[in-house]
């Protein structure tokens, strides 16, 4: 390779949307998670195939607060993306307000969650069922709680200035995790709610 | 005023960089003294503490070994009690696999990507730190209960119910829990460093295809264990609740799965075989030709073998499992993958012989340890294509046959390369050569004495000896065959120990060794012997496979510029980032400063993983806050890393 094709480039410094190693990085997070969650659902599915009890415990379990958990999730990733798509544009009010209303809406899911775990007719020590319902939908939760952890630090440094529209790598990596909480608990949700209605 | 946005980095000549690296060396050196130890973020320092703390690992399992030969030397021998005797055994596995094979390996990678890659760190400096001293935590929580004599006694994988809280009440497994948890994020932040250098950090001009080998055993494993380590991860998770709260994962019982373990474990237990062999494979790729006098044969097919063997480990997981009673049809087809493996295995090994037999070989000590590693991957190899058939297998499983072969494998893959890895790269790391006297020596000792104590085992497994028994009677007949055993793996123990002499001797007294002592083709040779702090004053432009051979090869017109013209980088700590495939100039990235935050992150998070295992939650709240604060410091955006704007 001759030398001088590398030189006379001009190159951005630091860390900018895809030019962020920590970009990268989150995506290699995010395919590990992916596997937690692959090896997770493998141990249901397998539990289930296996079993002579009747499945689920309890019966079918009612959608009428997992459907809307689900559309409160949704409907989170899409604000992120909206006030994520603001800070490109230097709008730091649109990337708050995205922050806020995501953060909230997790919180609202998280509550139902908790509510739908102490309204079930099981304990986490019953049977199969019981474990794999509440240890895999915990797993969940606390991806979800994580990423309210990162929600948050994110809007702290939003509220400190910290992002405009060249520098926001921190708001894109965050975003792609909270992403992967959603399209993850469709995969829990599809496992869990829809599954046993299919058979 | 803002931060720097856009720069043409500046290409400058050798006389030009020699002027500015003392500079360098101020913008990249860890201050001396115990606190620039603790902080420190040099991927060279984390590398050598990876290989020095893997070694003792490695001693402390050897002495673990030697214990149980001596119980085993003669039939009816009490010097252990049946428990003792399984703490030895468990610890054992778990001390070579897990706290020696893998994190030595982690010491050559770390050591050496940078400056195999032409980069002047890894992607992510603290958490290269973060991944050692997790790694650290993981070792010393296993060696604690083992102090306390409750250390794990199931064996490395652990079986359930036998692992369950009604047959194993003591805090024994909880503590193999607790160590495989923080070994797996240790692991886990390990490869996601990898894989990002791997993308963003190779200097210019070092396309996919120019990378040597073992980048790519490294980044083969790195992968897999992003997707393996999961499994192992959350089977312990599992059991913990079952031991702990009760719940009916594995306990038939409640409706749970016995086997759910079995197939959690194996599913990340063999691609980790894999990840154990496959950089030590690498480090016999670049190394043999070195000696060779020759470029390795058959590049890309080595390199096309590496992932393909890698992809083909998680489809064979089932092998473990023969014997528990699967369907056939499942038994036939994971017989079959397993059968497969033997073509890329095959690639490798004709690569390396193809090698040897067209180049000009210089019988080093390096060399020997490469050559010895070749003929015993063979034998291993083989041992392992006998026990994938499944009526073979029947016989064979759970007996010293299956001893035989996962040492033949261990010992013969991962220790002979290592070793000779260590003779081959010792001059870079110190700039001392070893002793080739003594060297020789430890090779020869080790090699005999691997192959008396470890190839009768196959016999002792064919005579029926199942493994893990704590003695046996004097009519079984297995008397004279543990004597060699025995006799065998204590010779071994002593060429391992002419090894270690040799490195502390050489360390001190070694002859002095320049930038290219064995005239190398790869980048690591065209800096001095050890490297500066920077590693490249320039970054090099990479032209071809071997930048420093390119003279003798005489491969075409392009030459690379290792130090004649480069890029000089030196408004603070940077590196040149570059393009996934192609390697071309893409962005001047802001290295971080040594930092304390990962030791702080690791002694953080080990105080919440044990506050929650052994429920003490007032640890367990500690170490999630100290955690979190830890986190957000260590992420706090920064304009030295032009992170902010303003």
């Amino acid at each position: 390779m001759n030398t001088s094709v590398m030189s006379g480039k001009v190159l951005p410094v630091g860390s900018k949307s895809r030019h962020a190693s920590g970009w990268w990085g989150m995506l290699t997070v995010v395919a590990t998670e992916a596997a937690l969650f692959a090896y997770l659902l493998f141990s249901y599915y397998y539990v289930a195939a296996h079993t002579t009890n009747p499945w689920p415990t309890g019966g079918d379990p009612k959608l009428d607060l997992a459907i809307p958990g689900t559309l409160i999730l949704i409907a989170g990733s899409l604000v992120m993306a909206w006030g994520e798509h603001g800070i490109r544009r230097g709008r730091n009010g649109r990337l708050a307000a995205g922050l806020i209303v995501s953060i909230l809406l997790a919180l609202l899911f998280l509550g139902i969650q908790f509510w739908e775990w102490f309204h079930k007719p099981f304990a986490l020590d019953y049977d199969a069922y019981s474990s794999l319902y509440f240890v895999i939908t915990g797993f969940h939760m606390a991806h979800v709680a994580v990423g309210v952890v990162m929600l948050v630090a994110v809007l702290l440094w939003t509220a400190l200035g910290h992002f405009d529209a060249e520098r926001h790598s921190a708001v894109s990596i965050a975003v792609i995790y909270w992403h992967f909480v959603t399209i993850v608990w469709l995969a829990v949700f599809f496992t869990f709610y829809l599954s046993p209605r299919l058979i | 005023m803002t931060v720097e946005t856009f720069r043409e980095p500046k290409l400058v000549t050798a006389e030009e960089a020699a002027r500015r690296e003392p500079a360098l060396r101020r913008i990249w050196e860890t201050p001396p003294g115990l606190a620039g130890w603790l902080s420190s973020v040099d991927h060279k320092s984390i590398g050598k503490r990876y290989l020095v703390t893997a070694l003792i690992f490695l001693i402390l399992g050897g002495l673990e070994a030697a214990v149980m030969r001596a119980q085993l030397s003669q039939p009816d021998m009490h010097l252990l009690s049946p428990e003792a005797y399984a703490q030895l055994f468990t610890m054992h596995g778990v001390t070579m696999i897990f706290l020696y094979a893998f994190p030595v390996l982690s010491g050559f990678s770390n050591y050496l990507w940078p400056l195999l890659l032409g980069s002047r760190d890894m992607a992510f400096p603290r958490l290269n730190a973060f991944s050692y001293w997790s790694f650290l935590a993981g070792g010393i929580a296993l060696y604690v209960s083992f102090i306390a004599g409750r250390a794990p006694d199931n064996g490395w994988f652990n079986y359930v119910p036998y692992a369950s809280r009604g047959f194993d009440p003591g805090v024994n497994i909880d503590a193999y829990a607790l160590g495989m948890i923080l070994l797996g994020l240790s692991t886990t932040v390990g490869g996601i460093n990898f894989i990002v250098t791997l993308l963003r950090l190779r200097a210019p001009g070092m396309s996919i295809n120019r990378v040597p080998i073992l980048i790519w055993g490294t980044l083969t494993a790195s992968l897999g264990n992003l997707f393996a380590v999961p499994a192992v991860t959350l089977a312990f998770v599992l059991l913990w609740f079952d031991r702990s709260w009760g719940t009916h994962f594995f306990d038939s019982s409640g409706g749970g799965q016995p086997l759910l373990w079995q197939h959690l474990f194996w599913m990340f237990g063999h691609p980790w075989v894999y990840a154990i062999v496959l950089p030590a494979m690498g480090i016999v790729s670049d190394g043999l030709p070195v000696f060779c006098r020759r470029p390795l044969v058959g590049y890309s097919a080595v390199a096309l073998a590496t992932v393909s063997t890698m992809v083909l480990g998680f489809g064979v997981w089932v092998h473990h499992m023969f014997a528990t009673g699967l369907p056939v049809s499942s038994l036939s087809f994971f017989s079959s993958a397993s059968m497969v493996i033997v073509i890329p295995s095959a690639v490798a090994v004709f690569a390396w012989l193809a090698t040897i037999w067209t180049g000009r070989p210089r019988f080093t000590t390096a060399f020997l340890f490469f050559a010895g590693f070749v003929l015993l991957f063979v034998i291993g190899g083989v041992s392992g294509f006998m026990t994938a058939a499944v009526p073979a297998d029947w016989q064979l499983t759970h007996t010293y046959f299956v001893v035989a072969h996962l040492h033949y494998v261990i010992i013969g893959i991962n220790v002979f390369a290592v070793v000779g890895g260590v003779y081959f790269w010792f001059p870079k790391m110190t700039g001392r050569f070893m002793n080739e006297t003594l060297g020789k020596w430890s090779f020869w000792v080790m090699f005999i004495g691997f192959n008396l104590g470890f190839f009768p085992m196959h016999i002792a497994g064919l005579a029926g000896m199942p493994r893990r028994i704590y003695t046996y009677p004097a009519d079984a007949g297995w008397g004279g065959v543990n004597m060699v055993i025995t006799l065998g793996s204590y010779l071994f123990a002593v060429g391992v120990l002419l090894f270690l002499i040799n490195i502390v001797v050489s360390r001190f007294k070694g002859r002095a060794a320049g930038a290219n002592p064995w005239d190398g083709g790869t980048l690591e040779w065209s800096v001095s012997s050890p490297p500066p702090p920077y590693n490249f004053a320039l970054i090099p432009i990479v032209a071809r496979r071997h930048p420093l051979w390119e003279e003798q090869l005489a491969e075409g017109e392009d030459r690379s510029s290792t130090n004649a013209k480069g890029f000089l980088l030196d408004h603070g700590r940077e590196t040149l980032g570059t393009t996934p495939i192609d390697a071309e100039p893409d962005v001047i990235l802001k290295m971080p400063e040594d930092s304390w935050m990962p030791l702080l992150l690791a002694l953080a998070v080990s105080g919440l993983c044990t506050g929650l295992l052994l429920k003490l939650w007032f640890l367990f709240g500690i170490g999630t806050a100290v955690s979190l604060l830890a986190a957000v410091i260590w992420l706090w955006p920064r304009r030295y890393l032009s992170q902010v704007e303003r």
